[in-house]
């Protein structure tokens, strides 16, 4: 059976004579004998590689996949060139561990490097660390790094993901400190409520771009209102809509955050995803997690290292600011890859055709009956419609022409479309739902 | 190694030097030793409240953290800010590289002259 | 070795994407779009695909020779892990679809579960949390939430031993709690009359690993969860560890509340360089009611703690790790972890001819050497030697931890190594003993054999540059 041990049960019983022992039993001389167990573990004996391929094939097969995807809300569909999956399955990088031993490690480490310069390019920002775990708790870990012993209250946009707002809720739980709602107005935050809740002891505002509903939040402004309140504003936005949209930088944010799964990684039920985050300089010593730093080695050769390892939880244990230790490694590397591989032009030209042919589609849908834009105003690539039909009625029956459809929120539809779908794949959709509603 | 005799020492590695209003706390030569190259520095702000046998800073080094303890109760007047951009000044010159002047003097934890510093160190 | 940005010119560029067929709409006013391209690469595929394979040479994985690395189980991490979650059934699923669409997946979640649950002997579980630290923050999150519920506002204290990882006060912290360190007693588990002065009804809980850190099973461990009990407290089970007792002992059994497990270590699934880990949580059946759930993807539930990051976990890491699991099922995992102690004590038995170990004792997956007579009388400190060891081919053994052990190096061969590799690190460990009793100084000029020596660490954190910078 496959348990990958190579020593045959003859080579174990020479090694137990060769430290003096004669059953595996005498090395667990400590544990009681109350809570030994006598009896196998209650789950199935191993199975043959065959079997085992056989057996979690079947459990796939039990999943539907759909050729055509237009529901984002957290996780996207993009194209993802084969040269990233190729370049992450080499078993050196998936293998090897944490590069604490810089020596042996100067691949990965260069990687990562690469990996955090590329974050500040797309960002416009400072410093980048090596990645978080997700967009959601990036999103915490930067409420976190705003506190301070005058300002601990936390404020964030109701327009963001609910995932984010439930997990910045509960990391304020876990730290006793007040977490405020923003809430919207017409689709996106509403300014003046924001603006009213500041106060000095706002630690931070979190505003989502685009937004869950797919909008363009007034960024700049609501950035300027909460840095006049003495707080810092934390943007969480979408990789891929930074090949067009003004970046964090350009808005003034100080810290920038979001979700890298759009940036090769695909869906996966949710993960693993990938968590970037990246800051003014000023908050260089306050990041979490790891960070990659460059420096020389005793030759004078550029050499790059793990670096301001004192801020982690290995060195100031309970006095950390973050626990995180393992972060997403693999990820970064394989949106490195991606975003090396489309390049600056790649990058644009998937934020452009999203942009495209997401307000194609949108136009197109608008003209069957009781299809509306919800909220008016600037999208990227996502936006909220109205339905005239049950839209179960409708996702299911979309869903038999293999097509996955917008996200139902509410009895309307949050659309998603990305650069895979082609214009006739989209008008294909548009026949099917005029064909639904018809009936 | 160093032992000024104008200095008063703590158990915990800390040196004070007096003006009779105000005092300067820093770290011993032997404290910088230990501590190895240090790397960064967390200085608290002007206007805080210290209390004697507290951390008010810590150091860092590559491998390490190490709070710096106030000897004495007070409020700070004055951060020596230019360790936060060379913290290699207090390896260098541990005695001449101040932390913090402290004011407003209420309490002080018991201290030792340069001689019983020395013995101190021996015996650990 | 040249950064990726020292590669390529101007206008390379791999087309990947087609040109647009729709319309084109109107984009946002020029306030709203970025005001300058990001420097990425710009490169050709060839000149991307040379450049990673130049980076795969200068690192060393699992697969290239022996790991060691105490606390971290750097397993063989199976190809048929990897075969099995490529499936575009499983790595195209959106994690929002319809419920009946997605029956494979919570069928893996399910099925993962309740396997866990058996083997650590808990009740319920969640696999949401990415990573150890992420479900030990999560972990305490669920006892926080036991004695919120109950009215107990003065449970603020949570108990961890100086040996613990530094994640775990550190996520004690995160959680709201103050941390009370207690010693280790000198045999290296926990010091008892400690541990009775700590509790009392101010002790939220207790985090403890057994084995612990130092590779030794507490043989108080009963008496230890029933004291934390007595007082009101709940015990959290680091489960870093597990691949020592597998099929053998039980968290549940030995008094645990709540667990979490590392996948990427006893479970199989790679280390990625640093990740993606995944870091699920058990707990017994009075806690099951505060388990985290996906507010976009799952229904509501009342007393939950809420969620520690978005959706379900890292699903793709789960799969792998399931099929981990069927593959060894019950025999194979019992077989793992008594091979695990036995390729410990026998490569310990064979070190310590060389080194002192800190305890001499039989110890569980892992131990302990300690370099301090070494560093006092040659000089020669644990770094040292940890550098020394690469010169020989195999990764390092992990260095400094615990923090109880001075000069430690922690050795964990796990049970996927044959015994010509252990007798080869045994080896090693004898030439390195050998070079320090005739030329010590040798060892601080270690590794010799790799494409750079010791980076200045120093400068790298006095004056940190963290990113590339283009010249202008």
């Amino acid at each position: 059976m496959g348990s990958y041990i190579p020593s045959t049960a003859d080579e174990r019983q020479e090694m137990l004579k060769a430290i003096g022992l004669t059953a595996i039993d005498e090395l667990y001389q400590d544990v009681p004998e109350s809570v030994m167990l006598k009896s196998p573990l209650n789950i199935p004996k191993g199975l043959s590689e065959m079997e085992v391929r056989a057996k979690m094939n079947a459990m796939a097969a039990k999943n539907v996949v759909f050729p055509v995807v237009l529901r984002g809300a957290g996780a996207y569909d993009h194209y993802i060139p084969a040269i990233v999956g190729s370049v992450t399955s080499k078993e050196e990088f998936s293998t090897t561990y944490t590069p604490y031993q810089a020596e042996i490690s100067q691949g990965i480490l260069q990687s990562i490097f690469e990996f955090q310069t590329m974050v500040c390019e797309m960002t416009g920002m400072d410093v980048s660390n090596a990645s978080l775990y997700d967009g959601a708790s990036a999103a915490a870990e930067a409420a976190m790094m705003c506190l301070d012993r005058r300002r601990n209250a936390v404020h964030v946009a109701a327009t963001a993901h609910p995932d984010v707002i439930e997990t910045i809720r509960t990391y304020c739980w876990g730290r006793d400190i007040p977490f405020v709602l923003i809430p919207a107005k017409e689709g996106r935050v509403d300014a003046s409520a924001l603006h009213n809740s500041l106060n000095d002891k706002t630690a931070c505002f979190y505003l989502q771009q685009p937004n869950f509903y797919g909008l363009l939040e007034e960024a700049e402004e609501l950035i300027k209102s909460v840095h006049a309140a003495g707080a810092k504003a934390i943007m969480g936005v979408n990789p891929i809509s930074l090949g067009i949209l003004a970046t964090p930088a350009d808005c003034g944010a100080d810290i920038a955050v979001g979700e890298g799964q759009p940036l090769g990684l695909p869906l996966s039920f949710g993960g693993p995803y990938l968590g970037f985050m990246a800051a003014k300089k000023e908050l260089t010593r306050s990041l979490p997690g790891r960070i990659v730093g460059e420096t020389k080695d005793t030759k004078g050769n550029r050499a790059f290292v793990l670096t301001l390892q004192a801020r982690e939880q290995h060195i100031r244990r309970e006095k950390a600011g973050s626990n995180v230790c393992s972060n997403q490694a693999l990820c970064a590397m394989t949106a490195a890859v991606y975003m090396a591989s489309m390049g600056p032009q790649g990058i644009r030209q998937a934020a452009e055709l999203c942009y495209h042919k997401a307000h194609y589609f949108a136009a197109q849908l608008q003209q069957i009956s009781g299809f509306r834009l919800v909220y008016k105003g600037d999208f990227f690539h996502e936006f909220l419609t109205s339905c005239p039909i049950d839209p179960i009625k409708l996702e299911k029956a979309l869903m038999d022409k293999n097509i996955l459809p917008g996200l139902i929120v509410d009895k309307q539809i949050l659309w998603c479309v990305t650069e895979k779908q082609s214009k006739a794949t989209l008008d294909v959709t548009i026949q099917s739902i005029k064909e639904v509603c018809a009936q | 190694m160093d032992y000024p005799q104008d200095l008063r020492y703590t158990k915990t590695h800390e040196w004070l030097k007096e003006d009779g209003v105000t005092v300067l706390v820093g770290l011993t030569d032997f404290a910088q030793k230990e501590l190895g190259d240090l790397v960064f520095i967390n200085v608290p702000f002007e206007g805080d409240a210290v209390t004697a046998g507290t951390s008010f800073a810590d150091v860092e080094s590559v491998k390490a953290v190490s709070e710096v303890i106030s000897p004495v109760s007070g409020t700070i007047i004055e951060v020596n800010e230019t360790l936060v951009d060379k913290p290699e000044k207090i390896n260098q010159e541990p005695y001449a590289a101040w932390i913090v002047r402290v004011g407003d003097i209420s309490q002080r934890e018991a201290l030792l002259s340069a001689e019983e510093y020395e013995a101190f160190i021996r015996e650990a | 070795m040249k950064l990726i940005f020292e590669i390529g010119a101007p206008g390379r560029e791999t087309r990947y994407l087609p040109e647009c067929d729709v319309p084109q709409a109107e984009l946002p006013a020029s306030s709203k779009l970025r005001k300058q391209a990001p420097k990425l690469p710009e490169l050709t595929e060839v000149e991307l695909s040379r450049h990673y394979t130049r980076l795969a040479k200068q690192t060393f994985g699992v697969n290239s020779g022996f790991y060691p690395l105490g606390s971290c189980t750097m397993k063989y991490n199976p190809r048929i892990n990897e075969a099995v979650a490529a499936n575009p059934q499983f790595s195209a699923i959106h994690p929002l679809q319809p419920k009946e669409t997605v029956r494979g997946c919570e069928e893996v979640l399910k099925t993962a579960e309740e396997l866990l649950c058996q083997v650590t002997g808990m009740d319920a579980m969640t696999l949401q949390p990415a990573a150890g630290a992420h479900g030990e923050y999560a972990g305490l999150l669920l006892i926080k939430k036991y004695h919120a519920l109950r009215g107990d506002a003065k449970r603020t204290k949570i108990i961890v031993p100086d040996s613990a990882h530094g994640t775990n006060p550190a996520s004690a912290s995160m959680a709201g709690f103050s941390v009370i360190n207690i010693s280790s007693a000198a045999n290296g588990c926990v010091d008892m009359e400690a541990l009775k002065a700590a509790c009392g009804d101010e002790v939220a809980g207790l985090m403890l690993t057994n084995p612990n850190t130092v590779g030794l099973f507490d043989p108080n461990i009963l008496e230890i969860t029933q004291l934390v009990h007595a007082c009101g407290g709940l015990c959290y089970y680091d489960g870093a560890n597990l691949n020592a007792i597998m099929g053998r002992v039980r968290p549940g059994d030995m008094g645990f509340d709540v667990v979490h497990l590392n996948l990427h270590k006893t479970f199989s699934t790679p280390h990625g360089g640093g990740g993606p880990g995944s870091g699920p949580i058990g707990c017994k059946t009075f806690l099951s009611g505060y388990l985290p759930y996906s507010k976009s993807g799952e229904k509501s539930i009342a007393e939950s703690i809420g969620q520690v990051r978005s959706f379900y976990g890292n699903f793709g890491i789960v799969v792998r790790a399931l099929t981990y699991i069927l593959t060894l099922g019950s025999d194979g995992l019992k077989d793992a972890s008594e091979t695990a102690v036995l390729n410990a004590n026998y490569l310990m038995h064979q070190v310590k001819q060389f080194f002192p170990v800190a305890y001499n004792h039989v110890c569980m997956h892992e131990f302990v050497l300690t370099l301090e007579q070494t560093k006092k009388e040659k000089g020669v400190s644990a770094l040292d030697v940890a550098k020394g060891l690469i010169d020989y081919g195999m990764h390092p053994p992990t260095m400094y931890f615990p923090m109880i052990v001075h000069e430690a190096l922690m050795l964990e061969p796990t049970e996927t190594e044959n015994r010509e590799t252990l007798d080869q690190a045994a080896e090693a460990f004898k030439a390195i003993k050998a070079k320090i009793d005739m030329d010590p100084a040798q060892l601080h000029l270690c590794p010799t054999t790799t494409p750079i020596g010791r980076p200045d660490e120093v400068a790298a954190a006095r004056t940190p540059v963290l990113r590339f910078t283009p010249a202008k």
